[in-house]
């Protein structure tokens, strides 16, 4: 084989070496364009995490939205967890309060996160909340059970399709993970 | 890297003194940079792989033959379904196809090796490597990985201990694609003989070129997607845990921008196959010899915009639906031009149906069925239908096994008698033949009913009304299982002699004109091409 291929050889090695690295970053480059792609387009029921500013909308007395609740626990959390009620009829651009009930079945100190989803997903930005306990993690102590409001809106401008909204919150229990933090 | 080139130097050397043939005894084949011999390693290994994984799947079809459980414990069933097809894929039919592209791709653009010798052995004993770590999971605490091949969080993260070997071996076998697909391209790019230029390189060469490249594309997105579990896991990040911000969604669309590709790496190589061999028994040139290195390309291409269609079901909105609805239907467009190709090729033509034609003719007609199952598919709305169901098994089998897998063994019987120098066993090979396309649609074509009926896949029990036809379809699987070991028996007997025929250097008649390893004695010395050819094969063109 000659110098030349040799040459030629290394000098393609380096290139598709170049493309496998930069391939494998790529994959990490999928989470955040993932996450930006959601924000942008509302897809996937992803909701704010942080609370919104209360503003007055009008409220449309002649429209009545049905909004579901859905409480669960991710791999069998030790918890117990409800809605105060399972479903509100509402009418958009009125706030209403809810109360959900979080108890720690265990006698130790638990750290638990509750993580919303709305569907259907292109309704999620319409639905604003303006106090959540999924706002931030929730400090349990043993055996302690908490009432814990949401505070929510929707916006009268929510498309006309839209009849029923079902929120989901889903406890995560995150205290190991909080103690090795 | 100059380590490498300059260590090839050294090989290079000895190349020269001639007359430098295989090392002596067992350690010929640990350190043999020889590419027939890596092609050999290869091919046996993927073989010794086919029946491992061929037994987990028969222990899968043992376990539904009647509802109820049987034989297994579902967790067990479970970590046979994921195991059988990371064996399958990575173990199997990818191992089989590099095996081709050692032994081959220089014999056919006239090159002396592959460019890489020394990484060439390594990706070898890398890919053993991780198949060994692969399948010693299955010893483990916990089991063997049972969340499926697509290793979905958060189901995959309750494996055992068995998880970072899991994803280690993928790391591996991830490793030693790269290597291998880099040394095809380096081999293809600056190896070639004068004269043989790209558009006159057989089509068995540039499928395997487009592979290469899809393979070094996605590869490295796998292995980033596994390192992402394995730091969720064990180091506190949340890339798919939703607790701390991340989404498993995330992981379905990473995994299948590397799985979509990945499905073609395991059929494109087969066309390849297919165009080489069809021509020679149909005494014809290849028809459209351009179109189909065209629509390669473009399956490839395509490949990388497709893969939502593997979730249509996630809850994807409208627009989305759509554009991965049409797009994944235009697929339909390139693919169509190779079928009608191959069809086009065979009409009129003076056919012979030796078993590597009927192996082809039958991956034909079965890979098409297999395709158009797809087409169904891709139908977003119908989708919710056929969505992990046992119709999605029907259909990635057909365009698995009677494709690729048959395509194997008719590849296999094609140049065995090049490679040994043996004339295989006609009688048996048909025999081998008949049984197997016979046995692999009695195997999986009622899985299409048990699909549209409702019988969701990965589940080692099932509702009774599914009963009749999971009995037929596992007298089926089998029949093939059994059928297999003809095979095995027909490459140790031609190994050993054969039927002792003398076999001709071009063997199958006038097969000098369809590639350049025709021109060589059978078997090839054990170097080839040392100094290039200077008449390039046309015919194909």
């Amino acid at each position: 084989m000659s110098l030349d291929i040799k040459q030629k050889n290394t000098k393609l090695i380096r290139t598709l070496l170049f493309v496998v690295v930069g391939m494998f970053g790529f994959g990490y480059a999928l989470v955040p364009i993932y996450d930006v792609l959601c924000d942008i387009t509302g897809l996937n029921g992803k909701v704010e995490s942080t609370a919104v500013k209360e503003v007055v909308f009008p409220i449309d007395k002649n429209r009545e939205i049905t909004v579901e609740f859905i409480t669960s626990l991710n791999e069998s959390a030790p918890m117990v967890f409800r809605a105060e009620t399972n479903k509100l009829k509402i009418h958009p651009g009125q706030y209403y309060t809810v109360n959900f009930y979080a108890e720690n079945k265990t006698d130790k100190p638990m750290v638990a996160q509750a993580i919303p989803s709305i569907s259907p997903g292109l309704a999620a930005e319409y639905f604003k909340k303006t106090e959540c306990f999924c706002f931030t993690e929730q400090t349990f102590k043993a055996r302690e059970g908490k009432l814990m409001p949401v505070r929510f809106v929707v916006n009268p401008d929510l498309p006309p399709q839209y009849k029923t909204i079902t929120l989901a919150y889903t406890f995560f229990d995150n205290t190991e993970k909080s103690v090795n933090k | 890297m100059s380590a490498v080139i300059a260590e090839h130097d050294d090989h290079h050397d000895d190349h020269e003194h001639h007359d430098h043939g295989p090392e002596k005894g067992l350690l010929r084949w640990i350190i043999t940079t020889n590419h027939k011999d890596i092609g050999t390693l290869y091919l046996l290994f993927a073989l010794a792989m086919f029946f491992v994984g061929g037994i987990m799947a028969m222990i899968i079809r043992a376990e539904l033959f009647e509802p109820g459980m049987q034989f297994v414990q579902p967790q067990f069933f479970n970590s046979m379904t994921t195991m059988h097809a990371l064996v399958m894929v990575f173990g199997a039919v990818m191992p089989a196809f590099v095996g081709l592209a050692n032994w081959m791709i220089p014999m056919m653009i006239g090159a002396p090796d592959m460019a890489l010798p020394r990484m060439n052995n390594m990706s070898f004993w890398v890919l053993v490597a991780g198949v060994l770590l692969l399948a010693s999971t299955l010893f483990m605490e916990g089991g063997a990985p049972a969340g499926g091949w697509t290793l979905y969080p958060p189901l995959v993260l309750q494996t055992g201990k068995a998880l970072p070997f899991a994803i280690f071996s993928v790391h591996l076998l991830g490793i030693s694609s790269i290597m291998g697909a880099i040394n095809i391209i380096a081999t293809i790019f600056n190896m070639r003989a004068p004269g043989m230029t790209l558009m006159k390189m057989p089509l068995f060469v540039w499928t395997w070129l487009i592979t290469a490249f899809l393979l070094i594309a996605v590869m490295p997105v796998f292995a980033g997607a596994v390192t992402m579990l394995l730091t969720d896991k064990f180091f506190g990040t949340s890339f798919f845990d939703a607790a701390g911000g991340g989404d498993p969604v995330l992981y379905q669309h990473i995994f299948w921008f590397f799985g979509h590709p990945e499905v073609y790496i395991m059929i494109l190589p087969t066309f390849g196959v297919a165009s080489t061999i069809i021509p020679v028994f149909a005494r014809k040139p290849l028809f459209g010899y351009s179109s189909m290195v065209y629509a390669t390309a473009s399956i490839a291409f395509l490949s990388f915009i497709v893969w939502a269609h593997h979730m249509f079901t996630v809850g994807m909105p409208m627009a989305g639906e759509l554009y991965f609805m049409y797009a994944t239907m235009l697929i339909a467009i390139p693919t169509g031009v190779k079928v009608f190709n191959w069809t086009a090729t065979m009409w009129k033509g003076s056919m012979t149906f030796e078993t590597p034609m009927l192996f082809s003719i039958a991956f034909v007609v079965l890979f098409t069925l297999g395709g158009f199952t797809g087409l169904m598919m891709s139908i977003a709305p119908s989708d919710f239908q056929y969505h992990d169901t046992y119709f999605i098994v029907a259909h990635f089998h057909y365009t698995l096994v009677p494709a690729s897998v048959f395509i194997l063994m008719a590849a296999g019987y094609y140049w065995l008698p090049k490679w040994t120098g043996h004339m295989y066993n006609e009688k048996i090979g048909q025999l081998h033949f008949w049984l197997s396309a016979v046995s692999v649609n009695i195997l999986f074509f009622p899985q299409h009913f048990l699909g549209l009926a409702g019988m969701p896949r990965r589940i080692p029990d099932y509702a009774v009304q599914f009963a009749d036809w999971n009995m037929i379809s596992s007298i089926g699987g089998f029949i093939f299982g059994a059928s297999q070991l003809l095979f095995l028996y027909i490459v140790i007997d031609t190994i050993k002699g054969g039927t002792g025929e003398k076999v001709t250097d071009e063997v199958w008649e006038d097969a000098h004109k369809h590639g350049l390893e025709w021109t060589l004695p059978s078997p090839p010395p054990y170097h080839t091409f040392t100094t290039p050819p200077t008449v390039i094969p046309t015919e194909h063109i």
